[in-house]
């Protein structure tokens, strides 16, 4: 009776799971093994075509070059949000910073895409600067390049990876720093020696919570960059829209989402044992995090 | 304690007009000190009296808005906490979650690099200096209190400082684990033969393992001196009522010949007290008598000629703790006096005193020290 009822909770998430995950995964899942329509869609005739056609050196260097640029920006986003999130956690007044760093969520993904474009576009508002510093001048590109593209993702994830960083800062024990000290610890050996040994699982989640969704990146490589910086979200949306091979974008999808689910699992495998599981921020962020845009 | 013969290591710390205020908050008020070298000195007061703040400010973990700290006669004003001779066992522990036992007290030699094997010998001789050589591969969340402690004190000497400051070491463990680790601080104490500095508010612990005692309250130290002086001859109310119990009588001074002192207290009488003061005939002062010292007996003892206060109350509370039976006597005036009797001598067929039992108390003129005294 008991167990029954406790299957009965656990329902309506069963529900959810098997509605908006499951099913589209399986979609996906045979949509890749399929032979494509001639005007999109897919022949129900089952082929590898799509694995095959994954091969392609110029698919290859664009997987190749997300993942260099899903590593640049989240190490650079760690290294910002670190001081951050250490700040917010010894501050008096965090309920005010940690809204703060809310805040942006507030306002559309895309709004926030284009806000830096009229930030930094040829019209943009550092161009007018600088012409009215230096009239004449063309100014300066800033968009369309691989840097553009890293700078707006570590902008736009950096809420992501402050929170669980402040999370975890929060419940270290800072007399830990004061002893470091005391036995002879410069203040940089207090950090790198104490801190950082003791946060570690903060700085795992905000790897994963960084890294996961800028390797499924589209729209901001789509508005900020340029050729060089075409990202796999950018192929398998072409295959879809464009090129019409929906097989070959369900195969990339497939890898892709393969690829970061092993990589969570290892994370999660080599941490030790009398720590808890990757997300103790909070694990219905790790879900809208991977979601991706 | 103190022990002669052997050169006596550690250093010296001077501490003179030191002031430290947090917000409007004034932790500390122009507090001068100083500690001798091999000293096992205490900080012994209230939570709040700035006896942690002034610890930080040796340790070099805070800066005082005011004054001057030294050691060994220089200046440390400035000095970080890595650049002191001192080491800092703190109120926590502060152990390195993420690291064993043995990694934790070899910490401040990897922070100096120091060679490998030096780093296993040393390493292993603190802890066993500590007893805890079979534990060395244990992180400090498989530890009890009492061993995380241990660590803790082990990890602080490895760098073998001039001076160990102490924050309430033991208060996070429980009484009789405490009795035994103070024992242990003592003998470690006596091992490594350098300068303690102990915080506690414990007058327990501070009166049995200190060679001196600092008394602070509100931020100012009110006396420094041996356990036997501070608890014989307190200088001041708060430090006789802070250490151990106490009874304080307000007298106005009616007489007064070199030591010998006679007195009137509101609603008693008279009372005689023998104490070196400056108090004047005239003067209000506070007279205080320990419960030790006060003898109990139902029938009414003879003074003999002696300068003995004689005074005559009734057992409002006996509270029997085995060695020794507190009694709370109320006086006909309607003070209540706290009176210990021990139980030594039981075999003698004292007879028993009992609650509602009229009693006389008696007590030396010479037993008595004034505290407090109020020109008029």
């Amino acid at each position: 009776m008991k167990q029954r009822a406790g299957f009965l909770y656990t329902l309506p998430q069963i529900l959810w799971l098997l509605v908006f995950f499951l099913a589209p995964l399986c979609i996906i899942i045979a949509y890749s093994f399929l032979k494509k329509g001639l005007y999109g869609g897919v022949e129900p005739q089952f082929s590898l075509e799509a694995y095959q056609a994954m091969a392609n050196p110029s698919i290859l260097m664009v997987a190749w070059r997300t993942l260099r640029i899903s590593v640049i920006a989240t190490i650079l986003t760690i290294l910002i949000a670190l001081p951050c999130g250490y700040s917010i956690a010894r501050s008096s007044n965090q309920a005010i910073r940690l809204f703060l760093v809310i805040v942006p969520f507030w306002t559309n993904f895309l709004v926030r895409i284009y806000a830096w474009i009229a930030i930094l576009g040829n019209e943009g508002f550092i161009n007018d600067i600088i012409r009215w510093v230096a009239p004449g001048s063309a100014g300066i590109q800033f968009l369309y390049n691989q840097w553009a593209v890293v700078l707006v993702l570590v902008y736009m994830y950096l809420p992501y990876a402050i929170l669980p960083l402040f999370s975890t800062i929060d419940k270290f024990d800072f007399t830990l720093l004061d002893a470091a000290r005391d036995l002879g610890a410069t203040r940089f050996q207090s950090y790198t020696r104490v801190l950082l040994p003791n946060i570690r699982s903060g700085l795992v989640t905000a790897g994963l919570f960084t890294f996961v969704p800028i390797f499924g990146a589209y729209a901001v490589p789509l508005l900020i960059g340029g050729k060089d910086s075409y990202m796999l979200g950018n192929i398998i949306a072409d295959q879809l829209t464009k090129t019409r091979n929906w097989p070959l974008a369900s195969a990339i999808s497939m890898t892709v989402t393969l690829s970061t689910t092993i990589l969570v699992f290892l994370v999660a495998l080599r941490k030790p044992k009398e720590q808890k599981w990757v997300f103790d921020a909070d694990p219905s962020a790790a879900m809208s995090a991977a979601g991706g845009r | 304690m103190l022990h002669g013969g052997a050169a006596v290591k550690g250093s010296d710390v001077t501490v003179s007009g030191v002031s430290k205020s947090f917000g409007a908050f004034k932790a500390l008020k122009d507090v001068t000190l100083s500690i001798q070298k091999g000293e096992f000195f205490s900080l012994l007061g209230p939570s709040g009296c700035g006896k942690t703040t002034l610890l930080r400010l040796i340790g070099g973990f805070e800066d005082p808005d005011a004054g001057t700290i030294e050691i060994d006669g220089r200046s440390v004003l400035g000095l970080p906490p890595d650049k002191r001779h001192c080491n800092t066992v703190f109120q926590s522990y502060a152990l390195f979650p993420h690291l064993t036992v043995f990694e934790n007290v070899a910490f401040p030699l990897r922070i100096r690099k120091t060679p490998r094997k030096i780093i296993d010998d040393r390493v292993m001789h603190y802890l066993s200096l500590v007893q805890l050589e079979m534990h060395a591969g244990k992180k400090p969340s498989q530890l009890s209190g009492g061993q995380k402690q241990r660590v803790a004190i082990a990890r602080a000497l490895i760098n073998e400082p001039s001076i160990l400051l102490l924050d309430e070491p033991l208060s996070a463990l429980d009484a009789k684990l405490r009795q035994h680790m103070l024992m242990e601080l003592d003998s470690i104490h006596d091992k490594v033969g350098i300068t303690f500095i102990y915080v506690t508010h414990d007058q327990q612990e501070a009166l049995s393992v200190s060679d001196r005692i600092a008394v602070m309250n509100a931020g100012e130290v009110l006396q420094v001196g041996s356990p036997r002086q501070i608890y014989e001859n307190p200088s001041t109310e708060f430090v006789a009522r802070f250490i151990g119990e106490t009874n304080i009588f307000a007298m106005k001074i009616t007489g007064k010949e070199g030591v010998h002192i006679s007195g009137k207290v509101a609603g008693i009488g008279p009372l005689l007290v023998d104490d070196e003061t400056d108090a004047q005939v005239g003067d209000e002062a506070l007279a205080t008598i320990r419960p030790e010292k006060i003898r109990i007996s139902r029938e009414k003892p003879q003074t003999n000629g002696g300068r003995i206060n004689i005074m005559h109350g009734v057992v409002a509370e006996p509270i029997y703790s085995g060695f020794q039976t507190k009694y709370i006597v109320r006086l006909d005036s309607g003070m209540t006096v706290t009176v210990f009797r021990q139980h030594a001598n039981w075999s003698e067929g004292i007879p028993d005193i009992d609650w509602k039992d009229e009693v006389y108390l008696s007590f030396s003129a010479a037993d008595m020290v004034i505290v407090e005294r109020r020109a008029t």
